[in-house]
């Protein structure tokens, strides 16, 4: 049983399968009208982040305090990060106040497992730079198992920004193991460098990419992460990339569409197929919730933790 | 080698439901606000069977849930549960006279643990609770209302129910440890 949550690339297809399982049980808890359980009483989760985010950051909050921990929030911009506090020292001064568990967010590619290395308590990746996001990965498959019944077989098509997207990489990793077929597709600007070397389909036209697929999942265009030139204009990009209801015609007739958010409406994704009835962007958020309880469940349960 | 007893057959086990039923029904005066609620995973099916057998006694049908309670367990900390299920109780149980049903009480952290969770879902009239083994050992001051067949055991003994539902045979074994140990 893994110790920390960082990458889904090192992560069991049976821890994965287990983590999936116990969200979907968890997720009954969402819907009561006292939606606290005890389990995690006593036990305190910092969730430390050195990037925006309110989906993500909320998310982990409330799904530990729904099991009863409790909860700090620390944004780095706020913090004595910005008196020069080196990431580990930061750290270790959280951990000296006997917390049990670090869900932390960094620009940095790896910095997760740094710190992971460093303390000897549950570290989970809330998102390290172009690495990996595993927890949104997650419950990208289990939205997709709930509408697909299974996650076998399936054709996954990630269209977009994929060279800046730990989103798209967690998802390869996590869809792959379980037997699901994923295809990149994006302009080759906006490719991983070593996407060869990668367990994927690469597809340059948006049209073929989309072709006979089970599951479309747009991707944030991440300016704030582009160097220049990568792209001619977003009109450009939206008219040759940009997923809209002519796009899907080509998808199954049953696709379902995600998005992991926060959307540039209009750029990667259109208006209509974001509100759509095909769109399971909003379940996504929730079934985030789901994951993020199972995800601190395992991780803090047992004398491992204790 | 472990050696095993049987102590309860299908025969005897539906006489013991059976029974049970009749009991809750004299108890409760009828079958009017009762709500089954079964402890997962064995007091499930149990529930499911009263159920059946208080409708054929008395020509109403009571609802069953199941309650997982995983979550509210007090060991959590020294043996955190992979298997766990959904909670799916159909009925609002506020006002209702809900009965717990399991097939073992033992020291009674379970029962404690089914009863927060069961507040947790609404308030229910009263709780009254069912089992069809009682094999001793209280750890907490709880008792049940209804008992199958009371089971003087050891500590160290294992009582095991199989039932029809999840194992193909309806039998409750004590097994006694390996004497070498």
């Amino acid at each position: 049983m893994f110790t920390d949550l960082i990458t889904l690339r090192e992560t069991e297809p049976e821890d994965i399968r287990l983590l999936l399982d116990t969200a979907q049980s968890f997720k009954e808890i969402l819907d009561r009208s006292v939606k606290k359980v005890p389990t995690l009483r006593g036990r305190q989760v910092v969730t430390l982040f050195y990037e925006a985010s309110t989906r993500t950051r909320v998310s982990f909050e409330n799904a530990a305090k729904i099991m009863s921990a409790d909860t700090t929030s620390v944004a780095a911009a706020t913090s004595s990060v910005q008196k020069g506090e080196s990431l580990l020292d930061t750290v270790r001064n959280l951990r000296a106040m006997r917390i049990d568990c670090l869900v932390m967010r960094h620009p940095q590619s790896g910095s997760a497992h740094l710190v992971a290395q460093a303390l000897d308590i549950p570290v989970v990746n809330a998102g390290d730079g172009m690495h990996e996001h595993p927890t949104q990965a997650l419950l990208d498959m289990l939205t997709i198992r709930q509408h697909k019944g299974k996650l076998e077989a399936l054709t996954v098509a990630i269209v977009g920004d994929i060279m800046h997207s730990r989103v798209a990489r967690s998802n390869l990793w996590g869809l792959t193991k379980m037997g699901a077929k994923v295809r990149f597709v994006g302009p080759a600007t906006l490719l991983p460098r070593d996407v060869q070397r990668l367990p994927v389909e690469v597809y340059t036209d948006l049209r073929r990419g989309l072709e006979g697929a089970d599951v479309v999942m747009a991707l944030r265009l991440q300016q704030e992460r582009m160097e220049r030139g990568l792209l001619p204009s977003l009109r450009e990009y939206s008219q040759r990339w940009g997923i809209n209801a002519r796009a899907l015609e080509v998808t199954k007739p049953d696709c379902i569409v995600m998005h992991p958010g926060p959307m540039n409406r209009g750029v990667e994704i259109a208006d209509d197929v974001a509100d759509g009835g095909r769109s399971v962007i909003l379940e996504q958020v929730t079934n985030g919730v789901a994951v993020r309880m199972a995800v601190l469940y395992h991780l803090l349960g047992g004398e491992a933790a204790a | 080698m472990p050696t095993e007893v049987k102590v309860m057959d299908a025969h005897e086990m539906r006489r013991a439901l059976t029974r049970i039923a009749h009991e809750i029904l004299e108890r409760n005066k009828g079958a009017e606000d009762l709500v089954l609620v079964g402890i997962l995973r064995r007091g499930a099916p149990l529930a499911h069977r009263l159920s059946r057998l208080i409708e054929q006694i008395e020509g109403t049908a009571v609802p069953v849930g199941e309650l997982d309670i995983t979550l509210y367990r007090d060991d959590y900390r020294t043996h955190a549960v992979s298997d766990i299920g959904a909670t799916n109780i159909p009925v609002d149980i506020t006002d209702k006279k809900v009965v717990l049903v399991d097939e073992v009480i033992y020291t009674g952290r379970t029962v404690r643990a089914a009863i927060t969770a069961l507040m947790d879902l609404g308030r229910p009239a009263c709780v009254q609770l069912a089992v069809l083994i009682d094999r001793g050992h209280r750890e907490l001051p709880i008792r049940p209302d209804y008992v199958g067949k009371n089971l003087p055991t050891a500590r160290q003994e294992f009582v095991e129910v199989k039932l029809q539902e999840l194992h193909g045979e309806d039998s409750v074994c004590i097994r006694k440890p390996d004497e070498e140990r």
